[in-house]
């Protein structure tokens, strides 16, 4: 699914045979599923792809929104959903890949103007090795993301998705300050 | 645990300490800097994840699935893997030569990926270095910075790149994960109206890829003292040439040059490459160390990639790009330069070359149909080579009389490069590592060597939060003085400093 003429454009970024870097991918496929049941799949374009690469920018034109969704390392748990504006796609030692903030950039460079409001939704992964299935923890992970993804989509709308953000964002700071009142404790 | 040290001029002085396999790659890549006990440094160990897991992976499977599985290791070159596993297959299946059209479509989908592989390099990440200058605030090393100064050159890479992306999609079938090419030729001909689309835009896209040699030329002559000394070492070269000593990225015979410019080999069917290349194991690293069996580890490393091939070739065949070439070779005087800022020189030959081959191949009628497999005799051995964007790459396997493979080997570009990616960072930091700090202008200097070569990191793995690149120095003693990292989003990190 990739309508030019869709007003969302989800970017699912993982190789599904390395382990939970399948993350992407697996929401990409039950998102596709899942607007085909609702007959929604013609303002939505989904595209997959190992990596982010500059020419991802292109796919931004015309869209009133764009979500990335990709796996993480390191990252909140299950999940982590966040707004991001454009960045230099600078510093780095390879060309192997873009980050979501730089493929906005991007967009700016080459057409002048502001790339849609845009989100991460960054999925916790554990393990990445080559033939590898998606490990337990990211499979619960996946539930849970699933679970706000479908959310996400069923209201597409700037507005709600960055309140969402914000909701989101201020439970993990709460939660994040709990473990550290309870480790100092 | 100490071992002895390879490059180190007094390796008695020195210590190294183990690094435990968990630890050894954090991130993308990793390069440890180590110091003699007068804080000198004596050696550059560069770790980067490799194709760990490989074998086990392709092991078992249908002789005919590899070509598509084994796009899943590189998702920058996913085109050179499924080329490289069709030629090694070829041999299998009896298809001792491709029908016109099956070859045909096999280099044109082979010279989109070299065409937008090398711009996506040049344009994006190195043009923010050479147009800048490696010493320029880091706010200015962007390619935002290169739009503002030159709006047309981040407009055309990324055009660029989605017309190769085009060309891979229309010969593969899709932008990603194709099944075009299969062991014994391909499973579709190009229809007259894409061939079309594309030609349309052919001599646009030739006007840009030579507009790119020239930016590259005309900053070599702005600072040649920069350009030809940096992080520049010798070594011996490696690249296929084709019929009659041609650049070919698709098909030749292994030849290799000297730091002098002498042959060593020429003409050697690659089949025989195992004996040709040893390749040595060193206890820091996972990618091994290749290495020219006749000279020994010592003297037989080498290099691939552009400035090898175009250095190693005796002519290149579209017209536009030899003109380049010669002038290229007369620049350095009709010697070997081994500078790695020639690489991307080199690189953008390569891709006028590129371009101005797909335009010919998109004339070329036999690409709208015709024969596209044929078989023969089956073996139960094939290897195949194909020359990626960075380098050679050696594709091998071994299938049984059930149809399922018994053993494969690959040699990528990044791995025949490990010694020389070594030697240019440790050129480099014995240049510019001032006392026992790493500074942010070491850490861009050392990005900028790793970026000449653009080594392949395992990337067909992308994940959110994972570390682009960490320079640790380690002094005698084994002991950790300074570690500098840039994340992502290209903050700084120190780490590690006592």
């Amino acid at each position: 699914m990739s309508g030019a003429s869709a007003g969302v454009v989800v970017f699912a970024v993982g190789n599904r045979s390395r382990g939970d870097d399948a993350i992407g991918p697996l929401l990409l496929e039950r998102l596709e599923a899942w607007l085909a049941g609702v007959d929604r799949g013609a303002d939505f374009a989904l595209i997959e792809d190992f990596q982010l690469q500059i020419e991802h920018a292109l796919d931004l034109a015309g869209r009133r929104l764009a979500l990335f969704v990709d796996a993480g390392t390191g990252t909140p748990a299950p999940y982590d959903f966040r707004t991001i504006g454009a960045a230099a796609p600078g510093g780095s030692h390879s060309s192997h890949a873009l980050g979501p903030a730089a493929v906005l950039g991007v967009y700016r460079q080459v057409t002048g103007e502001d790339p849609p409001p845009a989100f991460v939704l960054c999925v916790r992964g554990e393990r990445f090795a080559l033939g590898e299935d998606p490990s337990p923890a990211a499979r619960v992970h996946i539930e849970a993301a699933w679970r706000q993804l479908a959310a996400l989509c069923e209201r597409p709308d700037p507005e709600h998705w960055r309140a969402t953000a914000a909701r989101l964002s201020d439970g993990l700071a709460a939660a994040e300050s709990r473990v550290a009142v309870s480790a100092a404790g | 645990m100490a071992f002895p040290l390879e490059t180190a001029a007094n390796p008695e002085k020195l210590r190294r300490v183990a690094i435990d396999p968990v630890s050894r790659v954090e991130g993308h890549g990793k390069v440890t800097l180590l110091l003699d006990d007068r804080g000198r440094v004596q050696q550059v160990r560069l770790h980067i994840v490799e194709f760990r897991g490989f074998e086990k992976f392709i092991q078992g499977r249908p002789y005919w699935e590899v070509p598509v599985m084994v796009q899943r290791l590189c998702g920058i070159c996913p085109v050179s893997h499924h080329l490289a596993a069709s030629k090694a297959l070829d041999v299998v299946v009896g298809a001792a030569r491709l029908t016109p059209t099956a070859e045909k479509i096999r280099r044109l989908m082979h010279y989109g990926q070299i065409m937008q592989s090398h711009a996506v390099h040049f344009f994006h990440l190195c043009s923010p270095d050479l147009l800048f200058g490696f010493d320029s605030d880091a706010s200015r090393r962007n390619i935002v910075a290169v739009a503002q100064a030159h709006p047309e050159i981040a407009r055309q890479g990324v055009l660029l790149r989605r017309y190769g992306q085009e060309i891979i999609r229309v010969t593969a079938g899709k932008r990603v994960h194709g099944t075009g090419s299969v062991p014994g030729g391909v499973n579709k001909a190009v229809t007259r109206e894409e061939r079309d689309l594309l030609l349309a835009d052919a001599y646009q896209m030739i006007a840009w890829s030579r507009g790119a040699v020239r930016l590259i030329k005309d900053l070599h002559a702005q600072n040649p003292a920069l350009y030809n000394s940096f992080g520049s070492f010798r070594s011996n070269l490696m690249s296929l040439a084709g019929a009659g000593g041609a650049l070919d990225f698709y098909h030749g015979r292994l030849r290799a040059r000297s730091e002098n410019g002498d042959l060593l080999f020429d003409g050697v069917d690659y089949r025989g490459y195992a004996d040709l290349i040893h390749e040595e194991v060193k206890p820091w690293s996972y990618m091994k160390f290749p290495f020219f069996t006749a000279l020994g580890k010592e003297k037989g490393w080498y290099r691939v990639g552009p400035l090898s091939r175009v250095q190693n070739c005796d002519f290149i065949p579209t017209p536009l790009a030899e003109a380049e070439r010669r002038e290229f070779v007369d620049y350095s005087g009709g010697t070997p330069t081994h500078a790695p800022l020639a690489y991307h020189w080199a690189r953008m030959i390569e891709m006028l070359h590129a371009v101005e081959t797909i335009k010919d191949l998109l004339h070329d009628d036999d690409i709208l149909g015709g024969e596209l497999t044929v078989t023969g005799t089956r073996a139960q051995e094939g290897v195949g080579v194909i020359e990626a964007p960075r380098g050679t790459l050696i594709h091998h396997y071994r299938v049984g009389e059930d149809d399922l493979v018994t053993m494969c080997n690959l040699i990528v570009s990044t791995t025949h490069n490990n010694q020389a990616m070594n030697e240019a960072i440790r050129n480099v930091a014995q240049r510019y590592l001032r006392g026992h700090e790493i500074t942010e202008g070491l850490l861009n200097h050392i990005e900028v060597a790793i970026r000449a070569f653009d080594p392949c990191l395992s990337c067909a793995t992308h994940a959110l939060g994972k570390m682009p690149l960490a320079v640790e120095l380690v002094d005698a003693q084994g002991a950790l003085v300074d570690a500098l990292s840039r994340d992502g989003d290209g903050a700084l990190r120190r780490e590690g400093r006592p």
